[in-house]
């Protein structure tokens, strides 16, 4: 077993799983977290600060002020 | 009140206790709650973080973000050198310790379902990157053509490069559908994972795979070899292994997968880049 090398994770793998995976209870508080708000978050986080420049895949605005309408964000 | 529970994972009983100095989320220790045969692993929160409105703000911080994430996936793998735990997504929060067991009789069921499917099993996560990524934003162009002299010529320059970045792509997947194919061979199930953006991950080359498999854990080894053997394969690319993970990839629908994937295959990876 080479190919282990027991560095630091990579944020992105854990989020792939973390935020991706792991079973959804919809708890008491992030009732309106569904997932794919939850990943476009982050991910406009990430790209945010990870580098400014480069473009985000996503659509660039952000979370809108007001609570979100995911009903255009599917594809 | 003000603290809330959050909630890791659940599991069977198991016989060992938690590291005395496990720390949780926020920094607070995890411990056991138990009901009706099954056990969450959950730690206090402070209410003041973890509120709805909070927790929204704070997702978009990536500092935040990023300490919550590894303190999450440090309590469960710390729990998956002692069993095999049912992790749960991040940031699930409930009022009280009530209201955790109320969840728990609402789905022990599903529960117990997930955890004899997954018992003994772990993830291994495995990547393939294109070395020669053809996406690369301008800059380092290798080997920079000249000046086109002519339209005609230029025309030519951007055909040929178009056919060389064509071949690198099928290349690239031919290479992660062979290895795919023969990494599930060994697998009791897998998951593909959209590719990620280099941007996130900082690595370089294009990434054309990013997959997850259930493997026994007895059978771990002969996996990981598999992915060894592959590395030097094939210049060109690169194949990353990451794990063993708790099966965070395949706590989806009870039971068997079929037909319940993301979607996200090996072919979706060439939509991403066009």
């Amino acid at each position: 077993m080479t190919v282990v090398e027991r560095r630091e994770i990579a944020l992105v793998d854990l989020l792939d799983r973390l935020l991706a995976g792991g079973v959804v209870i919809t708890g008491d508080i992030t009732l309106r977290i569904a997932d794919v708000d939850l990943v476009r978050i982050d991910l406009n986080a990430l790209i945010s600060s990870v580098n400014a420049a480069v473009p985000s895949p996503f659509e660039p605005r952000l979370l809108p002020a007001g609570p979100a309408e995911p009903s255009e964000e599917v594809l | 009140m003000t603290g809330l529970r959050y909630v890791y994972a659940v599991c069977r009983p198991f016989g060992t206790p938690l590291q005395a100095e496990l720390t949780g989320v926020a920094g607070a220790p995890a411990g056991l709650l138990h009901h009706h045969g099954l056990v969450a692993v959950v730690s206090t929160v402070p209410e003041a973080d973890f509120g709805e409105e909070a927790l929204k703000a704070h997702l978009e911080d990536l500092d935040w973000l990023a300490a919550t994430a590894r303190a999450h996936q440090g309590v469960v793998d710390a729990l998956t050198t002692v069993t095999t735990p049912l992790p749960l997504r991040l940031a699930t929060v409930f009022r009280d310790d009530s209201a955790v067991r109320v969840m728990i009789e609402a789905r022990e069921d599903h529960f117990r379902a997930l955890l004899d499917r997954l018992d003994g099993r772990v993830e291994w996560g495995v990547k393939v990157y294109a070395e020669e990524a053809a996406d690369e934003p301008a800059g380092s162009a290798p080997a920079a053509p000249e000046k086109p002299a002519s339209g005609r010529d230029y025309l030519r320059q951007r055909r040929a490069r178009g056919q060389a970045k064509e071949e690198t792509w099928q290349r690239a997947e031919r290479f992660a559908h062979a290895l795919h194919e023969r990494l599930s061979a060994r697998a009791e199930d897998f998951r593909l994972h959209p590719p990620q953006n280099s941007a996130l991950s900082r690595e370089s080359g294009l990434n054309v795979l990013n997959a997850a498999y259930l493997v026994p854990r007895a059978h771990s080894e002969e996996f990981v070899e598999l992915v060894d053997h592959t590395k030097d394969e094939e210049p060109g690319f690169r194949v990353e292994l990451t794990g063993p993970w708790a099966a965070y990839s395949f706590t989806g629908d009870t039971g068997n997968t079929a037909g319940t994937g993301d979607g996200a295959g090996v072919a979706d990876a060439g939509e991403e880049v066009s």
